[in-house]
């Protein structure tokens, strides 16, 4: 193994829901080493372990295997490796589905699948809380025992030591369920430059090289606020790839020729995202310090990153836990001018007297003028008296689906019994939505992590 | 010294995102030279008044190295994630709700600020 050997880690999907072709791009486009791609939010296990709920062979995300069958020949030929929590609630189906896949294109010999499990807490619970772990609310300091009835999913966040072990295994596919976005990453650079699990600088260099990674396009010009009309051809837009060195420092990049831009700002702007205190960045595996960070341009659409410390790992690990909270709607209506904002208040006020003469009982009715203060509230300041057109938008939340079903009835009537100049209803009756509620509490990882394992399929 | 205010957007750009009811925003100087009034004026005292009503409690952090400075906005979401029924549920644009705080900065420094701009 050379001193100076580089590791090209390219980000393939910033969330569920991303754009289909990055992948593809990310393997075609140039050399790279590992693809990771991170599919999931706290939201997505619970609709995941609902889909299981109806079909034991489902809950992993199906785009992933779509993919996988596009780029096939890329990791049976060229050896490049994929890192993925796709498998949701569900790693085992996912990577059957991907074994199936393999074998069906004729290269499934030449293709070693690896799965992690033991993140999937559901059929533990019972167990774990009469043992006497509370799971206590982060933010309410509730029990979970409170709200055990209505726990959807719950899942321990896995770091990279599992994914380390399917590399080593030889899986050319890792696929996961709850391993963290920065544990995507970490793993492959573990793996590859031989780090001793506590090396502390370098886990939260590799740490911090997963979080620039893990929303996709938004370190590489995507939702990039500074000189933004500068940013071109963000339809081609390139996805960022880190190139890493044994040291812990690294290069952002993307590949050449595509769209988006990877600058100090783009870099950090995604360092600062969803960030709390800097110098205490907590994953499973160590805890990084982002003021030590430190930015260089080194070249077009190169930024490099270095001067990382961390400190140890904590005994705990976080658990996201999803129950069933209640429901909620949101409608809409289209008020024109003239006097459009006045229109879409008088509105308001008629359906509010409607929903009180009905005796309907709501948590929450939320109104807000869209084109006036949907987004900064009243620091938007006084609204132009003269507006095109104004939406009004109205969201209720009841932990009955009574109230909230007879809500979505009374939007439209509003056309022909309100205010005049009215449009934009044709969507039809707002749709009752579920709500899963999201409870973040920690565990002793000692009761975790002797029950995590990977099998290779 | 003359002085006048000035918008942060023409001093800083910056990201925001959510961390349960809470929203962060990262504010970062677009020069070096101004990350230090950032850091004098845009106090969390002043940050908590720009948002009253709207959050509950500020929190800030310093990142000297990227020339940023983090703000956790508490009670900023309405429940946060899925239960708040707010068109910006996940705190995307508070970071440039924050870019419409004014602040006093020396008029030389506003004028290179507004140069830097166009």
């Amino acid at each position: 193994m050379k001193a100076d050997r580089t590791v090209r880690i390219a980000s393939g999907q910033g969330f569920w829901g991303d754009w289909l072709e990055a992948p593809v791009r990310q393997v075609q486009g140039g050399e790279i080493d590992y693809l990771v791609l991170d599919y999931l939010a706290e939201v997505t296990m619970s609709i995941l372990q609902k889909q299981r709920s109806r079909d034991p062979a489902m809950g992993y995300a199906r785009d992933f295997v779509t993919m996988i069958e596009r780029i096939l020949p890329d990791i049976a030929d060229r050896g490049v490796r994929v890192i993925s929590n796709a498998g949701g609630v569900n790693p085992r189906a996912c990577a059957e589905a991907v074994r199936r896949a393999a074998d069906a294109a004729g290269v499934g010999d030449r293709v070693r699948i690896a799965l992690v499990v033991g993140d999937d807490l559901l059929p533990r619970l019972d167990e774990l809380l009469a043992g006497g772990e509370p799971f206590t609310n982060m933010d309410t300091g509730r029990p979970l025992s409170d709200a055990r009835e209505h726990v959807r999913a719950a899942n321990a966040y896995l770091g990279m030591r599992p994914v380390v072990e399917a590399l080593e295994a030889g899986a050319n596919i890792v696929i996961t369920g709850r391993v963290t976005d920065t544990g995507l990453t970490l793993g492959p650079l573990v793996h590859e430059f031989g780090w001793s699990h506590d090396d502390w600088d370098r886990i939260a260099a590799g740490t911090v090289a997963g979080h620039i990674l893990e929303c996709g396009a938004q370190s590489s010009g995507g939702n990039l606020l500074r000189d933004w009309r500068k940013v071109k051809r963000l339809e081609d837009v390139g996805f960022p790839i880190v190139e890493a060195t044994a040291d812990g420092a690294f290069t952002v990049t993307k590949h050449p020729g595509t769209g988006g831009v990877v600058n100090v700002a783009s870099v950090t702007e995604q360092l600062v995202y969803e960030m709390g205190d800097p110098t205490m960045y907590i994953t499973p595996d160590g805890v990084a310090d982002f003021t030590s960070i430190r930015l260089d341009q080194t070249g077009r659409d190169r930024v490099r990153v270095s001067g990382i410390t961390g400190g140890p790992r904590t005994d705990k690990l976080k658990v996201s836990v999803a129950w069933f909270y209640g429901y909620k709607a949101i409608g809409s209506l289209v008020y024109a001018w003239p006097e459009a904002l006045d229109k879409a208040k008088a509105a308001d006020k008629i359906l509010r007297k409607r929903l009180k003469a009905l005796g309907l009982e709501f948590e929450q009715v939320l109104t807000e003028y869209v084109g006036v203060n949907a987004t900064h509230g009243r620091l938007a300041g006084d609204p132009d008296p003269d507006l095109a057109e104004v939406m009004l938008r109205i969201g209720v939340r009841a932990r009955e689906r009574a109230p909230v079903e007879r809500f979505t009835r009374e939007i439209a009537p509003l056309v022909l019994t309100g205010p005049p100049s009215v449009t934009g209803f044709a969507g039809g009756r707002p749709q009752v939505e579920e709500i899963v509620a999201y409870w973040p509490a920690l565990v002793d990882r000692t009761l975790i992590e002797p029950f995590v394992t990977v099998e290779m399929v | 010294m003359a002085t006048t205010t000035l918008q942060l957007r023409w001093l800083a750009h910056a990201r925001s995102g959510d961390k349960g009811d809470a929203a962060n925003v990262g504010l970062i100087a677009l020069d070096p030279d101004f990350y230090d009034v950032l850091r004098r004026e845009v106090t969390a005292r002043r940050v908590a008044r720009h948002f009253k009503g709207m959050v509950t409690a500020v929190e800030r952090y310093e990142l000297p190295n990227l020339r940023a400075l983090n703000f956790m906005l508490h009670g900023a979401l309405d429940g946060g994630g899925t239960l708040s029924l707010k068109t910006d549920a996940q705190g995307k644009v508070y970071s440039t709700a924050l870019l419409r705080m004014e602040i006093e900065v020396p008029r030389k420094l506003a004028r290179r600020a507004k140069e830097l701009a166009s």
